[in-house]
């Protein structure tokens, strides 16, 4: 745990983007974030999908999300030719845990529990994808 | 055993469309499924057994089970054989059912031949649309491996249960202890507690000995029926019980990294055996980094969940030292890990051990009992378990 600075930004890829996801791509590149919930059981999930993983409904629709919520699990990847970055899950207010990059900040301090929210980081020919800071 | 008569197809569906531009391939897996469910008078969580081959997007069928929140599946087949799968799955189904494995079982196909625009895959050319695993745009993006993937759940466990690097050393530690008698190993020398935990970082909290090797290589197995058994020169070694599982993190609720599908697929092997896992003499398992065996043991029964670490510190692990003895090869720890996939080593580990066959040094005395456990995937993203439990007869 020696490296405490903050790397440089590392490059993410563009997403695959698909006819399912492209509203939530849409929106992104709109500085949106959107979740997926189903009016048939109330519930919301992620990753988004077009038939609820909870009930099997169809009723599913997108809703906007200030996309705050609070570490679940981390890990500080330090074998990396970019330098050091930090993947993990998110639990988002919302109730789904997301899978996501933790960016701005200091990666030794990062802290399961600590609340996070979301900004949108450019790709490269891509939609901006999530990550998430500190609060 | 026959399947005979042993199982019934109660419900079908064929997808209406010819033309599909506007849904992606997991979609219409997901609605053929809707719909035969629906023909069955069944709903998706009385689905225990689930069976797709190639055209299915993902890993298996792990991206499936996952993306339609298949949350009681405990089988899962993807057995390929072209557009002859799904009759080839009707018949390895009913086999299945008939040996008590699932009791409603789900076989999906789908595909979209005709949208030549796209293509499948995981990845996707800049401004063109893929029909790839559903979970890759939201997945992919962020630098997972399974370096960090597993090192998300070894943090998790750390915070809920204060499990500490050491404990997880210790895993290691009885790994090398055993290779150093394995002429073949990768690596065979003798670690400490302290050469691991001051290994270097690799994604916290797994360091560079937490891990283990990359390793070419392979393995191969003969299972026989009992009369060509008993016609060869070779010890008995009897399959008594298996189980499988399947896990993800299904719509991302209640998401528990702390856990494998091992708590599904140990129960219904240590049942079909008829043995508890504290009669086990020998243990082989999957030890892609220390935290994959602590949590592999805890969730099969060797302890109790959150005690692993206790379980697994001074030298319990080791043979003639501990109450488990494990991975008597070195396991993937130290001995090898053939392309990246541990599986198979860990049953012909377990072979060696009841047949007495294992290196003197750390054979296993009396070794009549022997169980050989695995995850494939990732712990911390999706993945899927196999347990059997061997004995010696």
């Amino acid at each position: 745990m020696s490296e405490t600075k903050t790397p440089e930004v590392r490059k993410i890829p563009a997403p695959a983007v698909s006819i399912e996801s492209k509203p939530f791509w849409d929106a992104a590149t709109e500085g949106r974030f959107l979740i997926k919930r189903c009016t048939s059981c109330g519930e919301a999930h992620w990753y988004p999908r077009p038939i609820c993983p909870l009930c099997g409904s169809e009723d599913t629709v997108w809703e906007e999300s200030p996309g705050e919520g609070v570490i679940y699990t981390f890990s500080v990847m330090r074998r990396s030719p970019t330098g050091p970055y930090a993947i993990g899950y998110v639990t988002l207010d919302e109730g789904p845990a997301m899978l996501t990059n933790f960016v701005d900040c200091d990666l030794d301090q990062l802290a399961i529990g600590q609340r996070v929210k979301l900004k949108f980081q450019d790709t490269e020919n891509g939609p901006p994808v999530p990550v998430f800071s500190p609060v | 055993m026959s399947i005979k008569g042993k199982a019934y197809i109660a419900g079908a569906y064929e997808h209406p469309l010819r033309d599909a531009p506007d849904r992606t391939t997991a979609q219409i897996h997901a609605e053929c499924a809707k719909g035969a469910l629906a023909d069955a008078g069944l709903t998706k969580d009385d689905v225990d057994g689930y069976f797709c081959a190639g055209d299915a997007p993902g890993f298996g069928g792990l991206s499936m089970v996952d993306y339609m929140g298949l949350k009681n599946v405990r089988h899962t087949d993807s057995t390929e054989t072209g557009g002859s799968s799904y009759i080839v799955h009707v018949g390895h189904a009913a086999q299945a059912i008939a040996a008590g494995k699932c009791k409603v079982a789900l076989i999906t196909l789908a595909g979209r031949p005709r949208q030549n625009k796209f293509f499948g895959g995981g990845g996707s050319r800049p401004g063109q649309l893929s029909d790839g695993p559903p979970e890759a745009g939201f997945e992919n993006i962020y630098g997972g491996s399974t370096h960090n993937t597993y090192g998300m759940c070894a943090m998790r466990h750390m915070y809920e249960y204060g499990t500490t690097s050491e404990q997880l050393a210790w895993i290691k530690v009885a790994a090398s202890h055993h290779a150093q008698w394995n002429e073949h190993a990768f690596l065979r020398d003798v670690v400490t507690v302290e050469d691991v935990v001051n290994s270097r970082m690799i994604s916290d909290p797994l360091h560079l000995l937490d891990c283990c090797v990359v390793t070419d290589g392979g393995g191969a197995l003969i299972v026989v029926a009992p009369e060509i058994a008993k016609s060869l020169n070779r010890p008995l070694v009897k399959v008594i019980g298996a189980g499988e599982s399947p896990k993800g993190p299904m719509g991302g609720r209640s998401l528990d990294l702390t856990h494998s599908a091992a708590v599904w697929s140990g129960p219904p092997a240590f049942a079909e055996a008829g043995v508890k896992p504290s009669d086990i003499k020998y243990a082989s398992i999957y030890d892609s980094f220390t935290i994959t065996v602590l949590m592999q043991l805890e969730d099969l029964g060797f302890c109790e969940k959150g005690q692993g670490g206790k379980f697994v510190a001074d030298g319990n692990l080791i043979s003639g030292v501990g109450k488990l003895p494990f991975n008597t090869d070195g396991g993937g720890l130290c001995n090898n890990h053939p392309t990246n996939r541990g599986g198979i080593t860990k049953v012909i580990e377990a072979v060696r051990q009841l047949r007495g066959e294992a290196h003197p040094k750390v054979q296993v005395a009396n070794c009549n009992l022997a169980i050989a456990h695995g995850t494939g995937g990732s712990l911390g993203l999706r993945h899927g378990a196999g347990t059997v439990i061997l004995e010696r007869e």
